[in-house]
């Protein structure tokens, strides 16, 4: 069957009325709206010039629209020693890195954790999810010491390694990895693959959905991350730092800081459109067969 | 008498069972070299650190001295003298109790909603729900419920005539709370929403062709019969994220409604945490605020567990 086929397929499945798709449709048009409406004022905000903010009633588009907050956030930021292109390259440089090693090593621990039995497994499985439970602000003073004791401090590579093994990427990869029948893996032991291949070969590329969300939540929370605690030379400081250090100081400035929440935003979201993609094209021609 | 054989071999082969013990962990050397590379900057950054902080609950610590040990005087404290706290465990209950499981169910029905769409449009609807959790708006919620007659909730009531003055949306110790459960449902849809949207892809769709042949008629059958049982792991996942989100809430009513919030009705524990512990520096007792938060959140997730555990086993 072609992919287009495979969809109509799809839309043919059981029970499947035409006026239920529809009625679901609006619904979620409508939901939907309400989870837009504030970002779509924070993209209107952006451009609207400093005197509309403060017009009664607001309006809820700009009647001349400006691109002026965007151009005070850049020269905001470029006024700093550093070149503005510096930030983006280390934020760029840190997001693919973390995102990179996330993904390969969560996959890798979380295939073994999931499904392989040896001494210790279960208490690691435990401890992943105590992991995410616990929440302490004390935790980034010791972080801080650890950090220090390996000379971590001021060092870009504080950027990447603490969040390279995420306890909740490994949860995620651990609980959709535990769906894929036991029966495929051995059949692939006994074919003599090694664990490393039966992780990459068989167990990830059906796991694409898991993937690309870890993916996204990788890239998500690398981009966002405020390391200003770790990294003090303003050559090695990311996106988040600077910006929040140019939009801060209150409604005043309320145009830049929405000009810069909808810049920070840009890229996790077209991340975003890119992975699900995948996804779905993956989906009309996969599924885990025994 | 079978038991009491059993317990005898048990007895006998201590040394025995020792032995295998370190057999199968040699026979699993693939395994631990499969996680190694997790394990070694999961021990480092995550482990280590929470080891540390594990007894600073029974200290006085505030970071500029090395920590004194207290026995349990910043729990008695806790539970015996500070009312704050007493308030904040009130706010934390009512707001993960109304945030959590809302936020969970609108997690699952939503993104089973989108999963009925045709595929074009799933992409549009999982980015649009999960906007708001990549998005950091403060600012403009706050324009919105701001307490002149140009936040746009006032204007929209006034204009509507709802109202006449407009509200104290942020300061006003009735709304508070409101406003704040308003945000955070708003920015839920997150870790597992699209955790469970991955779940949803992750059905083999033969599942739904076999259903249709055995006979399921409409889209709850196929819900209760084919959907839920194949999503445990992710219901699972989906929960535990709830948890936390619900239970440390606290950033989004101190940017929100400021802090501390009017007549502490946002006061929430991980508020309180924050208060002792990077207002006042007092970290031993800002840590105890943890791992008392820290106990509710793992009772809760077992709870969860054993609800779900029909499904995820």
């Amino acid at each position: 069957m072609t992919n287009t086929d495979k969809l109509k397929a799809s839309n043919r499945q059981a029970g499947r009325k035409h006026g239920g798709t529809i009625a679901i449709g609006l619904f979620l048009a409508v939901t939907g709206l309400f989870m837009v409406l504030p970002i779509y004022l924070t993209i209107v905000m952006s451009v609207k010039p400093v005197e509309e903010l403060f017009i009664f009633p607001p309006k809820l588009y700009a009647v001349r629209p400006t691109l002026d907050n965007f151009r005070d956030m850049f020269r905001d930021l470029n006024s700093n020693r550093v070149p503005f292109s510096r930030y983006v390259f280390n934020s760029l440089a840190v997001t693919v890195s973390v995102t990179v090693l996330q993904c390969i090593f969560s996959s890798m621990a979380a295939f073994t954790l999931a499904k392989c039995k040896f001494p210790g497994s279960k208490a690691i499985n435990n401890i992943i999810v105590v992991a995410l439970l616990y929440q302490s602000n004390v935790i980034c003073i010791m972080q801080y010491i650890v950090m220090s004791k390996l000379h971590l401090i001021d060092n870009p590579l504080a950027l990447i390694l603490p969040s390279v093994a995420s306890p909740m990427g490994l949860f995620l990869m651990r609980q959709s990895i535990t769906q894929i029948p036991d029966a495929m893996i051995e059949a692939a032991k006994v074919d003599g693959a090694g664990l490393f291949r039966i992780c990459w070969q068989i167990v990830i590329p059906n796991q694409k959905p898991a993937l690309m969300t870890l993916m996204i939540f990788a890239f998500q929370g690398a981009w966002n991350m405020q390391a200003g605690s770790w990294v003090f030379k303003e050559q090695y400081k990311t996106l988040p730092t600077v910006v929040t250090q140019a939009a801060a100081s209150g409604l005043a400035k309320a145009g830049v800081a929405m000009a810069a929440a909808v810049f920070m935003l840009l890229p996790p979201v077209i991340f975003f459109m890119l992975a699900q993609r995948q996804v779905i094209e993956t989906m009309a021609h996969s599924g885990i067969k025994e | 008498m079978a038991e009491i054989s059993a317990e005898n071999i048990g007895k006998r082969t201590k040394k025995e069972q020792r032995r295998e013990f370190w057999r199968s962990v040699k026979r699993s050397k693939e395994c631990y070299g499969m996680i190694a590379p997790f394990m070694l900057f999961f021990i480092i950054f995550t482990v280590i650190p929470v080891i540390m902080s594990l007894p600073m609950g029974f200290t006085d610590f505030n970071m500029a001295e090395p920590p004194k040990f207290v026995g349990l005087s910043n729990y008695a404290t806790l539970f015996l003298s500070d009312k704050v706290f007493i308030r904040s465990i009130r706010v934390t209950l009512v707001f993960a109790l109304l945030t959590g499981p809302v936020s969970y169910v609108l997690c699952f029905l939503l993104a089973w909603l989108i999963n009925e769409l045709p595929p074009k449009l799933r992409t549009l609807f999982t980015l649009i729900f999960y906007a708001p959790s990549m998005a950091n708006v403060y600012t403009v919620w706050q324009l919105i419920f701001s307490g002149d007659m140009n936040g746009y909730a006032n204007s929209f009531l006034i204009n509507t005539g709802l109202i006449r003055a407009p509200i104290q949306w942020l300061t006003d110790g009735r709304y508070v709370l409101g406003v704040t459960i308003v945000v955070q449902l708003w920015i839920s849809l997150g870790a597992g929403f699209l955790a469970l949207r991955a779940g949803f892809q992750n059905i083999d769709r033969s599942l739904y062709e076999a259903g249709a042949i055995e006979g399921i008629r409409n889209r709850w059958q196929e819900l209760r019969y084919i959907i839920l049982p194949s999503m445990g792991p992710q219901l699972m996942f989906a929960a535990v994220m709830q948890i936390v989100s619900s239970f440390t809430a606290g950033t989004v009513a101190q940017n929100l409604v400021g802090f501390p919030s009017t007549d502490y009705k946002a006061h929430t524990i991980m508020t309180h945490a924050y208060d002792y512990g990077w207002v006042r520096f007092e970290m031993g007792y800002a840590s105890a605020i943890c791992m008392v938060l820290f106990a509710a959140m793992y009772i809760c997730s077992r709870l969860i567990s054993r609800l779900l555990g029909k499904y995820t086993d």
